[in-house]
């Protein structure tokens, strides 16, 4: 059999960087794929960031949202955590043949208020239909262009440096899992989709120079943006299992599944890696808006063990948090 | 209250003093990783040390398994229905991973009632689940198999790979190949079959035990009094689940699993066959039975070259022994299923022990 895709080649992981590199790095350039959330630009004495994104997922309708408001509010989130306004957005749809019309115009709608909420403007798209059974009902995809109008240059992360959470994690990834197998004991589970923003704006414009660095943790979760940070770097980041804001609902459906909620998707939050002094702070000025009403300090950098994340536990012990390759599946037993 | 506690066990943990080298093997698979996602491996005393034995279901099921599997699957079509787990483990010349890449349609579900519902959902396709576990998943199987009877579905069945745990460990004991001071024993399977079922390990072969349940302070705790029994030479079976397990264990449970499965011979990874310790189908519910509605001949079964699995699954080795360990063997590109599978001893020393 030739090498195939497999599922983990989108996952976000390991195997997901090595084709990045291997095939399309390869062919399109350094310049043209950078780690970052967008490519920062210069066009006209302006600076500009600008991200893609596409949205698949199934069912298209849960709990907190649907794959409209996954599509703005990715996309938005996007340019947001490089310190970006975002402006413009495109919507790109790929509709499957016999998709209700009812069901397009709920996710349509969803988007346009999605877009309302997070101050951004839809100026362009496009549609293709495709034949019965080559998409799964619809894809979107969204890109956007954001402004950036202070420095987005990012600071050197240093041991001491607080990290932040804005809220609960692993809400949207486990209320996705619970829904997708009918899980019974998921009530009161829901995506905690939403834009970003005004939130960061908030946190932005009054901790200009303490804030070091920001990334939303969707696909990968907390524990993936945390290994980014420390990969290959003569720092660590330590966080504290105690401080781990997480829902009972999602703690419950992770213990029976064997999920770690550190690893499980956030499609309303963010890691914000910040100058301790100022970590307090920040934390009351999340607090202060809707989206980071549960935000805490979840750990710090430290030299520990260079190159790695790990946690320590409510006994006092200590374990790596790896750079996982794959979704997580859930065990037998 | 309970970080009280919590902080209190861990402190005595911690500062246990043996007086000689106890070693002692977790015979589950979720206590493996919990041991370590806890963080309560990082706390013991030196001296102690935790043998990985024959607990992960996955880890367990020899390759001829998953080669019938996809055997089946090749020649009839059928959908089939697996736990996660079994995805991305290699069989002899295949996986599932790839045969559903190459479009064989294979489905993850979590539980053996999600695959009769697909049964249900898709009447023109037989739908095969692939029924690999312990006695903890055994009556959910049996108790499908009673529901699918009953309703008459005719296009499910099961392909039958569950294992019982108390004879693999007596297998163990009695081939003596490594020194094993106590046990600590799977919580969810006693709370099945119950605390009596593993007597026999502190009455004929002189080793103590304690039932533990999978919190940090179930594992402290568990740890505590088994060291402190091995260290006084005390041969008894403790068990500090009482919360969920019950001497005669879940009676209904087990009536239930009795009603479809009977005892067979069957082959472990790394043990060989063991009298008495497999599942198979008895003939009332044989309609069900995906290896007698389906004879096929699988390839002859081969191991990956190097791979030490069994050994690690006899308790004879820790997974870095193992020279594919962390190299040619990742999480990523699974060589072995011990490190594949969320309860398999390689991957969980791989994700927590990198240090």
């Amino acid at each position: 059999m030739g090498k195939k895709i497999l599922p983990g080649h989108g996952s976000g992981g390991k195997l997901m960087n090595e084709m990045i590199d291997s095939v399309i790095r390869a062919r399109f350039g350094n310049e043209s794929v950078q780690l970052d959330d967008s490519a920062i630009l210069s066009v006209g004495g302006a600076k500009i960031a600008f991200t893609t994104d596409t949205f698949t997922i199934t069912p298209i309708f849960f709990p907190g949202g649907d794959i409209g408001t996954l599509a703005v509010n990715g996309t938005v989130n996007d340019l947001a955590v490089m310190g970006a306004t975002p402006l413009f957005l495109s919507c790109a749809l790929v509709l499957e043949e016999g998709l209700e019309f009812e069901d397009l115009e709920r996710v349509l709608d969803s988007m346009k208020s999605e877009a309302d909420r997070a101050g951004v403007a839809i100026v362009t798209g496009d549609t293709k239909v495709v034949p019965n059974g080559k998409a799964d009902r619809i894809f979107i995809n969204t890109s956007g262009i954001g402004l950036i109008e202070g420095l987005a240059q990012r600071r050197e992360i240093e041991p001491g440096d607080a990290i932040i959470v804005s809220g609960t994690i692993g809400d949207h990834g486990m209320s996705i899992m619970a829904l997708r197998n009918s899980l019974s004991f998921s009530r009161g589970l829901s995506s905690d989709c939403a834009p970003l923003n005004r939130m960061i704006r908030a946190v932005t414009d009054q901790f200009p120079k303490s804030v070091k660095f920001m990334r939303d943790p969707t696909r990968g979760g907390v524990a993936s943006v945390l290994n980014e940070i420390v990969k290959g770097r003569q720092i660590s980041a330590r966080l504290i299992e105690a401080n781990l804001p997480v829902r009972e609902e999602v703690r419950g459906v992770c213990g029976i599944l064997g999920i770690d909620p550190l690893y499980a998707a956030n499609e309303g939050k963010v890691v914000i890696i910040a100058r301790k002094t100022d970590a307090e702070e920040i934390i009351k000025v999340l607090k202060k808006t809707p989206e980071g009403r549960d935000a805490a300090v979840i750990g710090e950098i430290n030299r520990e063990f260079p190159g790695k994340a790990y946690i320590e536990t409510t006994v006092g012990g200590r374990r790596i948090l790896p750079l996982l390759t794959e979704e997580q599946l859930p065990r037998i037993c | 209250m309970e970080n009280e506690l919590i902080k209190k066990l861990a402190a005595r943990l911690k500062a246990l003093r043996l007086e000689r080298d106890v070693r002692v093997m977790e015979v589950c698979g979720t206590h493996t990783t919990e041991f370590f996602r806890t963080g309560v491996k990082d706390l013991f005393p030196p001296g102690l040390e935790l043998v990985d034995g024959p607990g992960c279901p996955v880890c367990v099921t020899p390759n001829d398994f998953l080669d019938r599997a996809i055997e089946i699957g090749k020649r009839h079509n059928p959908v089939i229905a697996t736990f996660g787990d079994m995805v991305k483990v290699p069989s002899s010349y295949s996986s599932l991973a790839k045969e559903k890449a190459a479009g064989m349609d294979i489905r993850i579900v979590y539980s053996p009632l999600n695959a009769l519902d697909l049964a249900v959902e898709n009447p023109g396709r037989e739908v095969i689940f692939l029924s690999v576990g312990f006695e903890t998943t055994a009556p959910a199987e049996a108790a499908t198999l009673i529901e699918a009877k009953k309703r008459n579905i005719r296009n499910f069945s099961i392909l039958p790979g569950n294992k019982l745990t108390p004879p693999a460990v007596e297998a163990l004991l009695a081939a003596g190949e490594t020194r094993i001071d106590g046990f600590i024993l799977p919580g969810h399977v006693s709370a099945v079959i119950g605390v009596g079922a593993w007597r026999f390990i502190s009455e004929t072969y002189g080793r103590p035990c304690v039932v533990s349940g999978f919190d940090a302070p179930d594992l402290m705790m568990g740890m505590i009094t088994l060291a402190g029994l091995v260290v006084k030479g005390k041969n008894e079976t403790i068990n500090q689940y009482t919360r969920v397990v019950k001497e005669e264990g879940n009676r209904t449970a087990v009536e239930i699993m009795n009603r479809v499965f009977e005892p067979s011979d069957t082959s472990w990874r790394g043990i060989g066959v063991i009298p008495a310790s497999g599942l198979a189908i008895r003939k009332d519910f044989a309609d069900f039975d995906a290896s007698i509605k389906f004879p096929v001949t699988p390839p002859e079964p081969r191991e990956p070259k190097g791979c030490r699995c069994g050994e690690l699954l006899r308790g004879l080795i820790a997974p870095p022994e193992c020279s594919l360990y962390g190299k040619a063997c990742t999480p990523e590109d699974p060589i072995g299923p011990c490190m594949v599978s969320t309860e398999g001893p390689c991957a969980a020393y791989y994700k927590y022990w990198s240090k």
